[in-house]
């Protein structure tokens, strides 16, 4: 296959990954659109293995690579669980970043390709860049699956002075950066290029520790756009326009991603890269105005009481959160739909856009349940019927419903859009206990006079409410 | 309201304090509804509104003047008087050719208008320089404008009154019993299709205890029916009826035979039939043949919901109940009228709601504003203006691209109407950074980068302008069909694995082979996962979202 065969395949590649983007935009389409990635993939790998640039002695590392790495994938798509999804999607965001670490050394160290003048000065910015990039998103993605994982604390760690420490880092990458296009040979180009790295691995991992849990669906698509980027820096490295194009595609919209998922949280981009939420600013207004502090006493119910409400609800809403996800509750959710429905009692769930921890993160566990998607509603669509609702059930979630967002201007999440479940007639909140969410602000909504609270596993509580909903 | 002066009545284009809804008795004949009701004034009164009714526009539906006038109502004398006044005109029905005339320019009307039925009516109103707003043309997909969706509302009330204007017509009971008289089989009910007033048929007859079965064109309707106590006949046939905005639309001539077949049978076999089946636009399809009424038992009834539009069963004479055969065929043409009290309730309160989005003020004072999709899709006149038929709003994904470039280019024109105004300093601090780094980079790059840096810039816009209209549930299958298409950057590893050298640099250059294949393949091993892990993990994710 000639040079421009393949480049005229890579287009269509390109095409094809602007279409499945774009499928998957909507539910219609987006099984579709999952088809034309898969497509547009194997059409370019393809074409680079057929091309000019592989030779055949190539092709037998290429299949056992794909052979291996192909498993190894498949066999981890199969058994993840749907509520490990956010994990998983982090992982392998570090995968990308790493192969762009390597195929940045890899391109550096060839020496069979020559550069002169300002293309020499390019190609090396470029392969810094790259590695810069790939470095970021290596560690951070690793940080963040640790956070979702639980394995690391989800607190974010702050470092006194971190944005100094950060600019300085910043500095010195540059300062490298330097030395590094000016170095002679390969081998002194290696180490500003490697203290390079080590600092944007550091880098990586300071950034996302110092990102709060509630934050994590914005770090993941934002890490999602830093793996475009990743892949769209070593495309300027290796002239290769498919590489371009799809990083830049994957980029942008992971960045537009990150940026409706703060909108929806009215949160400032720069604020939740730069992280500390909920610890820094939420303390000093909560100790110093007394009226932040709710009032009353929460009411605490049986799940044999909660069935009673339900069964003789006509409109009932559902706000699921990340408790449901960690429980494991999709399915007796469902299960509790079903029975209501077939009652005629009308079941809705309201979905707030950063529920859980990841972006859709819900509908997916909703999905994998079997509710039917036109059941689960947006919270602009359902946020004007809670007065009309008689009983609402949070499940697992704290702050996506918390009324001081609205009323309080001193708390750390005021102006943040939330569920009104308060409007109910009667509100219903499953926790684990009276502990706050991960913004790590009280919740009025506990002490209202028309709200209940169902202490215990939300798994638990649920299966005893579907039993006594049954018998 | 209109911006240009207005001599006869200056009142109207100066801004005023509130703006006074007016709501005259329906003229239509035998028309009992009413277009608001006396909670809905106390209502409107909270926005802001100022409210008058001419005197008796609620009589027939038991709706004394004095209800009125205790929510804070004005009562007028005549319908002359308040057409004069009011800013605002609610009715139910289209005004007839006395009220057109009293239209005045500036005035708002809103009710039924059925623009595609009526082209004179639309004609004068717009020659009048009214605003008109057809709560016959909301947009119904749209979530929001449930609440103001009169159609729905009145179908309800209709779907209800049919079983109950069947029950009357009907010489038995609904609900089976074993009496100490003998036993009494229930009644077996077929509805011909369950849209809103189906489903209303559906849920009165099913809890009048009859024995429910209920067809539509739409499959996906069978669990609505199954969850209203009905059970849903098939047809015999694999198509789909969906024909867009929650309508059905024509089906082919081999689903029509089938579906003939199945109403024959049903015709046998049921004591009674609720027809409820309209394609917009069209007469009503004929479901039910007079051979299919022949063959009902004596003393069945047909209730004919279609009889306005040509009805669904040839023997039906709009607005009158017939007897032929022996079966009882109900086509009266003013179901929801017949229980004006509920429908009047249920249509006031869905014009107050349209009130709500139309005054978010809340100072009483309207603003019809034509960027809100649900109130542009209901404005067929606008100051004198005809805007009807709306665009239809855009839902579906953008259209497949020829090529890359010329997408690029068409998409940023249009997104930079869709974007909102930025405040124009921050948009000039942007378009100089922009020309400055532009020039920096023409000034100094070479040409091979600058061939890539427009794709790449272009690339950038694409994958803003895909992305934006993603709907929030599938953000995580998106994300994750990201990351696996990221994993293109197994191309990089792929070409470093074995380049074709050709003597470019000899051995001796000391290109370290071995360890680039090295790292090229652990790179290559790393994106393979992602890239087969991604691809299939998104797809279990999708093959689980559902309707």
């Amino acid at each position: 296959m000639s040079q421009s065969l393949a480049n005229m395949a890579y287009l269509g590649a390109a095409i094809l990954f602007i279409l499945s983007l774009g499928g998957l935009s909507n539910p219609e389409t987006s099984r579709r659109g999952n088809l034309f990635g898969m497509l547009g993939m194997a059409l370019a790998v393809l074409a680079t293995i057929l091309g000019p640039r592989v030779t055949p002695d190539g092709v037998g590392w290429i299949v056992m690579a794909l052979v291996i790495g192909g498993g190894i994938g498949l066999f981890a798509a199969k058994v993840v669980k749907m509520t490990q999804m956010p994990e998983l999607v982090a992982l392998m965001h570090s995968l990308v970043g790493l192969a762009a670490c390597l195929v940045g050394f890899a391109s550096y160290v060839d020496t069979s390709i020559q550069y002169q003048g300002a293309e020499k000065i390019i190609h090396e910015v470029e392969i810094y860049i790259g590695i810069l990039i790939g470095a970021v998103t290596f560690s951070g993605s690793l940080i963040a699956f640790g956070k979702l994982n639980g394995k690391i604390d989800g607190k974010p760690l702050l470092l006194p002075a971190r944005h100094w420490l950060n600019l300085g880092a910043l500095l010195v990458v540059i300062w490298f950066g330097r030395s590094f296009v000016q170095a002679a040979s390969v081998g002194d180009g290696m180490v500003p290029l490697i203290i390079m790295t080590v600092i944007a691995l550091l880098f990586g991992i300071h950034m996302v520790m110092a990102i709060g849990g509630a934050d994590m669906p914005v770090v993941v698509s934002m890490l999602n756009s830093y793996s475009g980027w990743a892949a769209a820096a070593t495309g300027f490295m290796l002239s290769n326009d498919l590489l371009i194009v799809t990083g830049a595609l994957v980029g942008s919209s992971g960045a537009i991603l990150s940026y409706i998922m703060c909108n929806a949280m009215n949160r400032n981009f720069i604020s939740v890269i730069a992280g500390g939420f909920g610890s820094g600013g939420g303390a000093a207004p909560a100790k110093s105005g007394a009226a932040a502090e709710p009032q009353g006493e929460a009411v605490p119910v049986s799940a044999a009481e909660t069935a009673e409400m339900l069964r003789e609800a006509k409109s009932v809403v559902i706000v699921p959160g990340y408790g449901m996800a960690v429980a494991q509750a999709q399915h007796t959710v469902f299960e509790i739909t079903r029975t209501l429905r077939a009652k005629g009692v009308n079941v809705r769930f309201a979905i707030h856009p950063v529920a859980g921890r990841m972006p859709g993160h819900m509908n997916v566990l909703l999905a994998e349940a079997k509710v039917p998607y036109d059941i689960v509603l947006e919270m602009d669509e359902i946020n004007e019927d809670f007065p009309d609702t008689d009983v609402a059930i949070v499940i697992g979630a704290n702050d996506i419903v918390n009324p001081a967002a609205q009323d309080d201007p001193t708390s750390p999440i005021a102006g943040m859009p939330v569920l009104e479940v308060w409007k109910a007639h009667t509100s219903i909140v499953m926790k684990r206990s009276m502990a706050s969410g991960y913004a790590g602000v009280d919740n009025p909504l506990f002490y209202k006079d028309n709200n209940r609270m169902l202490f215990g596993d939300a798994k638990k509580m649920l299966d005893e409410v579907l039993v006594a909903l049954k018998a | 309201m209109p911006t240009e002066p207005n001599p006869a009545n200056p009142s109207s284009s100066a801004p005023r304090a509130s703006q006074l809804i007016g709501v005259p008795k329906e003229t239509f004949p035998g028309e009992k509804r009413v277009a608001t009701v006396p909670e809905v004034v106390a209502k409107l009164v909270k926005l802001g509104f100022s409210v008058a009714v001419e005197s008796g526009a609620g009589d027939a539906a038991s709706l004394s003047d004095d209800a009125y006038r205790a929510e804070g109502a004005v009562v007028v004398a005549s319908a002359a008087e308040l057409w004069a006044t009011a800013d605002i005109v609610f009715k139910v029905r289209p005004p007839n050719a006395e009220e057109v005339a009293m239209v005045r320019p500036g005035q708002t009307l809103v009710g039924f208008i059925w623009p595609a039925q009526n082209p004179d009516l639309m004609d004068q109103l717009a020659a009048a320089k009214a605003t008109v707003l057809a709560i016959d043309a909301l947009p119904r997909t749209l979530s929001r404008a449930q609440k103001m969706d009169a159609l729905t509302s009145m179908a309800g009330v209709s779907g209800y009154r049919a079983v109950v204007e069947a029950a009357n017509a009907f010489g038995r009971f609904f609900n089976g019993q074993i009496t100490a008289a003998g036993k009494v089989p229930p009644a077996k009910v077929f509805i011909a299709g369950a849209g809103v007033a189906g489903l209303a048929a559906i849920g009165a007859a099913a809890s009048l205890g009859a024995i429910v079965r209920a067809n539509d064109t739409r499959a996906e309707v069978a669990d609505q029916v199954v969850s209203l106590g009905g059970e849903f006949v098939k047809v015999d046939y694999e198509e789909e009826g969906s024909g867009g905005g929650g309508y059905a639309k024509v089906m082919s001539e081999g689903f029509q035979k089938a579906q003939r077949e199945m109403y024959a049978q049903q015709a046998r076999e049921v004591d009674i039939i609720i027809t409820t089946a309209l394609i917009p636009g069209k007469p009503a399809p004929k479901l039910i043949t007079a051979e299919m009424v022949q063959s009902m038992k004596p003393g069945s009834v047909i209730v004919d919901m279609a009889a306005e539009q040509g009805g669904n069963c040839e023997l039906t004479v709009p607005g009158q109940a017939v007897v032929a055969h022996g079966v009882t065929i109900v086509g009266y043409t003013d179901l929801a009228s017949r229980m004006a009290r509920q429908s009047s309730t249920l249509y006031g309160t869905n014009l107050f709601r349209l009130s709500e989005e139309l005054c978010k003020t809340k100072d009483g004072v309207i603003n019809v504003n034509m960027e809100d999709d649900a109130i542009r899709g209901l404005t067929v006149i606008k100051d004198g203006e005809v805007t009807w038929p709306a665009p239809p709003i855009k839902q579906a994904p953008p259209p497949p691209p020829k090529a890359a470039a010329a997408v690029a280019e068409k998409k940023v024109g249009h997104g930079h109407g869709s974007t909102g105004p930025l405040p124009a300093k921050t948009l000039a601090i942007i378009f100089a950074v922009a020309a400055v780094a532009f020039w920096f980079i023409g000034a100094y790059a070479p040409a091979a980068f600058l061939g890539h840096f427009t794709v790449f810039v272009l690339a950038c816009f694409i994958g803003y302008m895909v992305v934006w209209n993603v709907t929030p549930a599938l953000h995580t299958p998106l994300m994750s069909v990201t990351n696996a298409i990221s994993s293109i950057i197994a191309i990089g590893a792929l070409v470093q694995i074995s380049p074709p050298l050709l003597g470019v640099v000899s051995a001796a250059d000391g290109r370290p082979d071995g360890l680039i294949r090295g790292m090229a393949f652990v790179a290559l091993v790393l994106t393979a996962i992602n890239m087969f892990g991604g691809f299939a993990v998104t797809r279990r994710m999708l093959d689980m979202f559902r309707k």
